[in-house]
């Protein structure tokens, strides 16, 4: 659960979401369940010459299981919060 | 997790689906589960090549696997219709390597 709480404190933010087909869609994160699917809103295609397939989307709705990186925010991660949150979750609370 | 991204605000609105082997497919959807497994009506591929544009094939009413889906995007009806797909040209998407 600590990925799927981490992501959940992520919403709002703009973030990028490498897939494992090698597209990468850019977009303001909307919401993510247990599954880590992962709703961007007002996406765009980061190279969008080369991937037009996209072109006239602007919601869309990532299955978890072809994420490949989601990259982050850099002020998105609090180390000593999550630093807590992984020990916690070590110790099986 | 009642909050989480469900597709209930994409029922029978039109969406364009990315499957795992790299294909495109856009119709209406009409039904989902949890495993992502959706029903597509009056759906047709578009299939990209940077030979011509992109061609259209009508497949009609669909059931994909969520196994085989990568993305589900809403499609602007507005944005796709000032979209030149018969000049549009573009190597397939690739295939996703798990």
């Amino acid at each position: 659960m600590l990925f799927f709480s981490y992501f959940k404190d992520l919403v709002g933010r703009e973030v990028t979401v490498e897939l494992k087909n090698d597209l990468a869609i850019r977009g303001t994160l909307h919401s993510v369940d247990q599954y880590l699917n992962i709703k961007l809103e007002n996406t765009r295609v980061v190279d969008q010459d080369k991937y037009p397939h996209m072109l006239s989307v602007r919601n869309c709705f990532i299955r978890g299981s072809v994420v490949r990186y989601v990259q982050l925010p850099p002020d998105g991660v609090d180390v000593d919060l999550l630093h807590d949150a992984t020990r916690r979750e070590a110790r099986g609370g | 997790m009642a909050t989480g991204p469900g597709l209930e605000s994409l029922v029978d609105q039109t969406i364009s689906v990315i499957t795992n082997d790299g294909r495109n497919i856009v119709g209406i959807l009409k039904g989902f589960d949890q495993a992502t497994n959706i029903i597509l009506d009056e759906s047709h591929e578009r299939v990209y090549s940077t030979k011509e544009g992109v061609q259209l094939l009508v497949l009609g009413l669909y059931i994909i696997r969520g196994d085989n889906i990568s993305v589900i995007g809403e499609l602007d009806e507005e944005l796709d219709a000032h979209l030149d797909l018969s000049n549009l040209r573009a190597h397939p998407l690739k295939a996703v390597i798990h």
